[in-house]
């Protein structure tokens, strides 16, 4: 016969007993509010496309998280909030008329294949999102890059132009069919002259998304909304979008100044294909980049380099890059936390880098 | 020539020469060893559990060999393995019981009481450095599975909040009896049936204010047992080097501690 | 004498809730001697004190009842004159059992003082680190390192800088800061008793500067003495009263990996050790009773009581008007780095500081999540470790993974598991890992 217990048994559980409160669930509720600013943008320049797209995405990503962990035996991890935000952020990067199917499809091998398979969030090596990006991109190449526009954005987009010079006018025209990289890299291709994208009119455009590209990234001002969001409830730092985007600047402002007539000003560099998305959003990701602040560092200038090497080859297929570049140094995160340790206090060198 | 019969020409004789590489490479560089140990590996069953307290098969066969260790300290392998050893080594066969682990508590979560809600880490060893663990009982199962997680054979069970060896399944490899922070843990011959399943050396009174299946110490089974059970101060413990058949000491044992095995379920079933 | 901010600040580091305000105002209060005491053999960091009395003998106030065992560790004193009951097993606060002298107190209490010796400025140093180990004074604001060995440091290691260590960083806790103001002129002779037998040419007072109260009566204490003394501000950060990372702060020079405080010519004492010194040079005084802050949103008075060491902790709650509500985590000592408890029958001891009494909605719960690489413990951990990849290592039983990666230089701030938002037991991990590494230690030892 068991003896009685004391009724309120006293919890026992080693050091520290307090706790600053914080936790995931919290963390990714605050991307999610971050993300919204560059969500209603989209709402705005694409309409029901980027609704349909992103409630796709987020429910499809739900599902499977589900089905997942229920196929595995392991407990829920709905509530923490990681597939909205995968959702999410594979909506955004995704174009408008992308076919309901491959938008299911994109969300299904992000959950599963990236996510789920190496164990669920925080075992992941590589951001979810992107990776299912990633395999649409290879799959289905056509609908990844066809940029059809709603005719009303076309309407404002002729209206911008029409005020602008002749040379613009061309970028403006070209932009109807591509995006703005896309369209430098065909010039690039074709050896056709560079457009300038100096006029301020266009510049207005670029920020407030009024260009081809995907749903959620084109609009500029919406993302560093979200960004400073971010900042000052410190979920991000600012090392790896800082050292990711002044990378991309110097580089593209190196490359302007040396051959001007084959490469785009800086600026449009920063403000185009998806570059501030991937930096402030995709980049940033915890699971996947990488644990010290120098480690960040070198993680914001590799993608920096990368993203820059795959928009200016030549005869590359892709005129964006962020994706690959971030994914590829994805690859490289614990590499880079093991050379990138902090200096253990009261140590000369570096602790041990095994 | 198209690419691709050039890179697979290229992988294949990179291949070639490589193997060719090793080949030479075994036949010139190996170190000269006696052949007898990998015969000996080879009749150990590569468990690798490192019971015998070597590094593994292979170490334990070299040990064998080239420095005269004992062939009956592999458990898994059992008597039979060790009289095939001796008789390929033309050694005496030493002689060998089948010995299995027994988790030396009976006191779970029916039975034993809790006496705080701990929240950290599954492990017994943690749990006990946390305010000397939450069990009510100083010695008993804490059932957080540090045991479990060692065995290679998943012999160990942690169910209603203590741990149980699956005696078939038992190696008797020992890793579990060193995972034990309390020490519960036992090898004793796999033929004896009726164990003391009590730690506890606190005297009756403070026994039954913790675990409804403790030893109290009244000493009914030592008088019952002809000398296989001894005292060691108020907890009574088993002497496995004799015999203990007497079930009487079951049913008499007011703290309900002393339990015979169940017999082994039928292979089919 | 001089008042200086401090001229660095250890990297790392968390900025908890204080919660100070609940007992800070308390004067500090005499506890009524409880009728029994049940002093644990094991009060200090090493051996356990071997006892020298048994059941049924009558002992003085402050005779000796158990004698160092070895050369870390230190003596037990009786805390007031009675019958020795019983010399039994308990479970002390940091959850390991000792044998524990119990005495039921008499009515009439005698006194058996140790020698005094007034004119301590022209005693040999040697007679005066002896006395001090003979009345069983031990770091009274952590582990319980015992003084009379952090005050013979060998003779290559001259220390020149004696630190006073009245940050009192632990969150809730507020003993240091009670002695700090009402104590400051013990305080200080015992510091300077601390000097002298150093002979360390400057004397550091450091103190957070969320305590300007404090800052000022140290200011007033040590207005007149001579040489190098300034009292130091901290800035308010955890864990600012940690010997490496109060060092570094106050003189800029870290404690080698693996080394100790005189390595870098410093010896850190707590303010609360150096009333002690003072008690048993001046006064004669064993180590036998301290000041335990006992305090939490569920105890009905919070208050900075002076207690013999042996007091039962259920004693103190009743003399602080009981538990308000429910106490769902009692803690023996502050929340970063306390001990939870199981039970109010836990006796005090030299190094118990406080006695929180948390309720259910104060607790905070630690079921661990997968890590998600966020960073943040990286960045809080003073020691410049990376707990994230520690933790895993362990927690996969890597052990061998873990020790390269300076798992042993944790210090168990607690200042990752405080801020890690997926609530991993990161400190829990590390102690177990630690535990781990320090058996096979022992083991490689015992079979060379
Ligand atoms: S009294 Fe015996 S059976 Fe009960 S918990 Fe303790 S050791 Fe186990
Ligand atoms: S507990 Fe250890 S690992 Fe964690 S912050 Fe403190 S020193 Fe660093
Ligand atoms: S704080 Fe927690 S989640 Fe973040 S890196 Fe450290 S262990 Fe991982």
């Amino acid at each position: 016969m068991k003896p009685e217990a004391p009724s309120d048994l006293l919890v026992i559980s080693s050091s520290p007993h307090a706790h600053c409160g914080e936790s995931v669930t919290r963390i990714m509720l605050d991307v999610v509010i971050a993300l919204m600013p560059a969500f209603a943008m989209s709402l705005w320049l694409f309409q029901w496309q980027a609704l349909r797209l992103a409630a796709v995405c987020v429910a499809a990503c739900l599902l499977t998280e589900w089905l997942c962990r229920r196929a595995m035996r392991r407990a829920s991890s709905l509530s923490d909030g990681s597939a909205v935000i995968t959702g999410l952020l594979l909506a955004f990067n995704l174009p408008p008329a992308l076919p309901t199917w491959m938008a299911v499809a994109g969300s299904v091998f992000a959950i599963a294949v990236a996510k789920q398979v190496f164990g669920g969030l925080g075992y992941n090596p590589f951001n979810p999102a992107l990776a299912g990006r990633a395999f649409m991109l290879i799959s289905f190449t056509g609908a990844m890059t066809t940029w059809s526009r709603s005719p009303w954005i076309q309407k404002v987009a002729y209206a911008a132009g029409s005020a602008t010079t002749q040379a613009t006018e061309v970028a403006v025209d070209a932009m109807t069919a591509a995006t703005p990289l896309g369209f430098a890299k065909e010039a690039l291709k074709a050896g056709a002259p560079m457009p300038l994208f100096s006029d301020l009119a266009l510049l207005k455009d670029f920020f407030l998304g009024n260009v081809n590209g995907c749903i959620g990234e084109t609009s500029a001002a919406a993302l560093l909304l979200g960004a400073a969001y971010l900042l000052i409830r410190r979920v991000i730092t600012w090392h790896i979008p800082v050292a990711y985007l002044a990378t991309v600047f110097a580089y593209a402002a190196i490359l302007h100044l040396v051959a001007p007539g084959t490469s785009l000003p800086p600026h449009v560099h920063l403000l185009s294909g998806g570059l501030l998305l991937g930096a402030f959003f995709m980049a940033t990701d915890m699971v996947t980049s990488p644990l010290t602040r120098r480690g960040m560092l070198v993680f914001g200038v590799g993608c920096g380099v990368i993203t820059m090497l795959i928009r200016t080859v030549k005869t590359g297929a892709y005129p964006e890059g962020v994706s690959f570049a971030i994914l590829i140094m994805n690859a490289f995160t614990p590499l880079i936390n093991r050379a990138t340790r902090n200096r253990v206090f009261g140590t000369k060198k570096e602790c041990a880098r095994s | 020539m198209d690419p691709i019969t050039t890179s697979t020409l290229c992988i294949g004789g990179i291949g070639l020469a490589s193997a060719a590489a090793l080949a030479v490479a075994e036949k010139y560089l190996s170190v000269p060893q006696d052949p007898r140990i990998g015969k000996v590996t080879e009749m150990l069953p590569g468990a690798n559990c490192g019971g015998c307290g070597y590094a593994g098969c292979a170490d334990y066969a070299r040990a064998i060999v080239a420095d005269n260790a004992e062939c009956n300290l592999c458990a898994p392998g059992g008597p039979a393995c060790a009289q095939a050893i001796a008789a390929f080594l033309g050694r005496a066969a030493a002689a060998m019981e089948r010995r299995v682990a027994i988790v030396l508590c009976c006191g779970d979560d029916t039975e034993a009481l809790r006496r705080a809600a701990y929240n950290g880490i599954a492990d017994c060893a943690a749990a006990q450095a946390t305010a000397g663990g939450d069990k009510g009982c100083a010695y008993g199962c804490l059932g957080y599975g540090s045991c479990a997680r060692v065995c290679p054979v998943n012999a160990i069970r942690i169910a209603n909040g203590i741990a149980k060896v699956d005696k078939a399944l038992c190696i008797a490899c020992g890793k579990c009896v060193a995972a034990c922070p309390r020490k519960l843990i036992k090898l004793v011959p796999a033929a004896a049936e009726i164990h003391v399943l009590c730690s506890s050396k606190d005297k009756g009174p403070a026994v039954k204010k913790v675990c409804g299946t403790g030893c109290i110490g009244c000493r009914i089974c030592t008088k019952l047992a002809d000398g296989a059970i001894t005292m060691d101060g108020f907890l009574a413990v088993v002497d496995y080097a004799k015999p203990l058949t007497n079930e009487e000491t079951v049913a008499k044992c007011p703290g309900h501690c002393i339990r015979k095995d169940a017999p082994p379920p039928t292979p089919n079933s | 004498m001089a008042t200086i901010p401090s001229p660095h600040t250890f990297r790392g580091g968390i900025h908890p809730a204080y919660n100070k305000a609940l007992a800070a105002a308390a004067p500090i209060r005499e506890l009524p001697l409880p009728a029994r005491l049940t002093v644990p053999m094991s009060q200090h960091l090493g051996a356990p004190a071997k006892p020298v009395v048994k059941a049924g003998d009558t002992v003085a106030g402050g005779q000796l009842v158990a004698e160092a065992a070895g050369f870390i560790s230190a003596p037990v004193h009786a805390p007031a004159a009675g019958k020795v009951v019983a010399i039994e097993e308990t479970l002390t606060a940091s959850g390991r059992a000792c044998a524990a002298v119990v005495i039921e107190t008499a009515p009439e209490q005698v006194w058996q003082p140790l020698p005094t010796f007034p004119e301590w400025r022209f005693t040999d140093a040697k007679q005066l680190i002896e006395h001090i180990g003979a009345a069983g004074v031990v770091g009274m604001g952590g582990a319980g390192f015992p003084t009379r060995v952090k005050l013979s440091p060998p003779s290559d290691k001259p220390i020149d800088t004696v630190i006073l260590n009245g940050a009192e960083c632990e969150p809730y806790l507020t003993s240091d800061h009670r002695m700090m103001l009402e104590h400051a002129a013990e305080i200080r002779i015992g510091a300077e008793i601390i000097r002298h037998i150093l002979g360390a040419r400057s004397l550091r007072i450091a103190i957070e500067d969320n305590k300007p109260d404090a800052i000022a009566a140290m200011e007033k204490a040590f207005q007149d003495t001579d040489g190098d003394v300034a009292v130091t501000v901290l800035r308010t950060s955890y864990p600012q009263g940690s010997e490496k990372q109060q060092i570094f702060s106050v003189t800029g020079r870290e404690v080698p990996r693996g080394g100790l405080p005189m390595d870098v010519g410093c010896v850190v004492e707590n303010v609360s050790t150096a009333f002690a010194v003072f008690d048993a040079v001046v006064n004669g005084r064993p180590l036998v009773r301290r000041v335990i802050t006992v305090t939490g949103d569920a105890i009905a008075q919070p208050a900075n009581l002076l207690a013999p060491c042996g007091t039962l902790y259920s004693d103190l709650v009743a003399a602080c008007g009981g538990v308000a509500g429910q106490a769902a985590k009692v803690i023996s000592g502050g929340p970063m780095m306390g001990f939870a408890v199981s039970s109010l029958a836990v006796p005090t001891g030299k190094t118990a500081s406080g006695l929180l009494l948390l309720s259910p909605k104060k607790i905070s719960d630690f079921s661990s999540q997968a890590c998600i690489a966020c960073g943040r413990c990286v960045d809080a951990c003073p020691m410049r470790l990376s707990p994230a990849e520690l933790s895993q290592c362990i927690e996969a039983d890597d052990i061998d993974g873990a020790e390269p990666l300076a798992l042993m230089d944790c210090i168990e701030c607690g200042s990752c598991a405080f801020v890690c938002p997926a609530r991993r037991p990161l400190v829990h991990h590390m102690r177990r890992g630690k535990a781990v590494v320090m058996a096979r230690r022992a083991a490689a030892k015992k079979t060379p």
